[in-house]
């Protein structure tokens, strides 16, 4: 399954639900990066990037871009109103010191129990860890949102990681382009399913067994 | 301009600071707020086997990159290399040694060794093999923390918006990002800045360096490479 627009926006959409007026919080790359066009204009929200800016805007338009204001990928951005700057050990300071309320990012495997690999293919990609490690063990909440499946279709979501690991019990809600799954103390638990897809489409495509929740909510493509 | 505390200095003047086999700490984030012509400096006296510390390897052709690509650098201790796929090759073929700390650990390490201090405790990737080899491990109320050593160097190469005659500096937007650490951290610390201005003329509330971090100002000739988005 490839991931159209449709199902990125989706997934975005869900992970917008998540965040409430107030909250701070950082975006990994990719569909998180997607996740602010979902959000209601009323809501507030201070983004958090890494190298030192709280309260990220939009990107700028085409001539816009200012080259000392970047995010953390290096790509252009502007500010919010109430934003600030900071030196990245006070960046850093936020999110250890849990001031930082969600962090949405991707991940190449989750665990039934929360464990998040999202940073090293052993003898393929070893770019380092960069701001994952903390972001993942200090962020009250930890989402991923990810597709089901890689690109060869094996399971993304496993009984246990092969993968090393980012951090070990960390996850707390997992958003594919078929469903949601809650990380609680018993392992997974399923309580959204995008629909036209299928419980039992969801058994086929994860790697660990789940619970389902009694009230599972069906949200249609 | 008036030069009462001999800061002020050129590229040239400053070339004397860099040595083969050196320790050199650079500020910069994705090579925002690295600075330019002190690299390009750098990299036209020829030195080598430099030890780099800073948070990434940048791009081959932007930041500090341009020393990784020209295999000048023995060792990098950095948090990523990611956007410098020759970063990674050397690594590989072990040209180059990479030491990888966590973002933020490694900027606190940065600042550790700016203010004074030889180590912290930190619980940030205990159960990571790769962050925890080799570092002792310490019990404090209860839980286990890793300790993580401070990092200085011989020289600390930042990048600013403006200095004044005493080198107190301020930054532009999020290029400020390690360099406020990493100027605190060098034996010898050199700031390469957009704007010189006189004494004074710096709202002392609006300073994020003080110039007692400071060794040496050089003017910035401006950044010379195309970044990734352009």
């Amino acid at each position: 399954m490839g991931m159209g627009v449709e199902f990125r926006n989706q997934m975005a959409k869900r992970a917008a639900e998540e965040i409430q007026n107030g909250m701070v919080v950082n975006l990994g790359i990719g569909i998180p990066s997607l996740v602010p066009n979902h959000l209601a204009k009323e809501t507030m929200v201070m983004f958090h990037a890494e190298n030192g800016i709280t309260g990220m805007g939009p990107s700028p338009a085409i001539g816009d871009e200012d080259e000392n204001l970047c995010n953390a990928g290096g790509f252009p951005v502007t500010l919010t109103s109430g934003a600030s700057y900071c030196d990245s050990a006070i960046s850093f300071g936020m999110i250890r010191r849990g001031r930082v309320d969600i962090t949405i990012l991707g991940s190449l495997e989750v665990s039934q129990s929360g464990d998040l690999a999202n940073w090293i293919v052993p003898g393929k990609k070893v770019p380092g860890m960069g701001g994952a490690m903390e972001l993942a063990q200090k962020a009250k909440k930890v989402i991923v949102v990810m597709n089901h499946s890689d690109k060869y279709g094996n399971p993304k979501i496993v009984t246990s990681c092969t993968l090393p690991l980012t951090s070990a019990g960390c996850v707390d809600l997992i958003i594919t382009e078929l469903a949601v799954f809650m990380v609680t103390e018993e392992g997974l638990l399923l309580t959204e399913l995008f629909t036209p897809y299928s419980l039992e489409n969801v058994i086929e495509k994860t790697g660990c067994e789940f619970k389902v929740s009694e009230n599972v909510r069906e949200i249609p493509y | 301009m008036k030069n009462p505390f001999g800061k002020i200095t050129t590229l040239e003047a400053v070339m004397e600071q860099f040595h083969d086999g050196m320790t050199l700490m650079f500020g910069g984030f994705g090579g925002v707020g690295s600075p330019p012509t002190l690299i390009e400096g750098i990299l036209n006296k020829g030195i080598v086997d430099i030890t780099l510390i800073g948070n990434d390897t940048g791009f081959p052709h932007i930041g500090i990159g341009k020393l990784v690509r020209e295999e000048r650098a023995k060792k990098v201790i950095a948090s990523h290399i990611g956007s410098n796929p020759i970063a990674g090759q050397l690594m590989h073929t072990g040209k180059l040694e990479v030491e990888f700390s966590p973002q933020g650990i490694l900027a606190e390490r940065i600042r550790a060794g700016g203010v004074g201090l030889a180590a912290f405790f930190s619980d940030i990737g205990m159960d990571n093999e790769l962050v925890s080899k080799n570092k002792p491990r310490f019990h404090l109320d209860g839980k286990d923390y890793l300790i993580e050593t401070a990092l200085t160097a011989e020289v600390a190469i930042v990048y600013a918006k403006k200095a004044d005659e005493y080198g107190n500096l301020i930054y532009d937007k999020s290029a400020r990002n390690t360099n406020p650490l990493v100027a605190m951290a060098g034996d010898i610390t050199i700031a390469e800045v957009e704007e010189i201005v006189p004494l004074g003329s710096l709202d002392p509330d609006e300073i994020i360096t003080p110039g007692v971090f400071v060794d040496f100002v050089i003017p910035s000739k401006g950044v010379n490479w195309k970044w990734a988005w352009e």
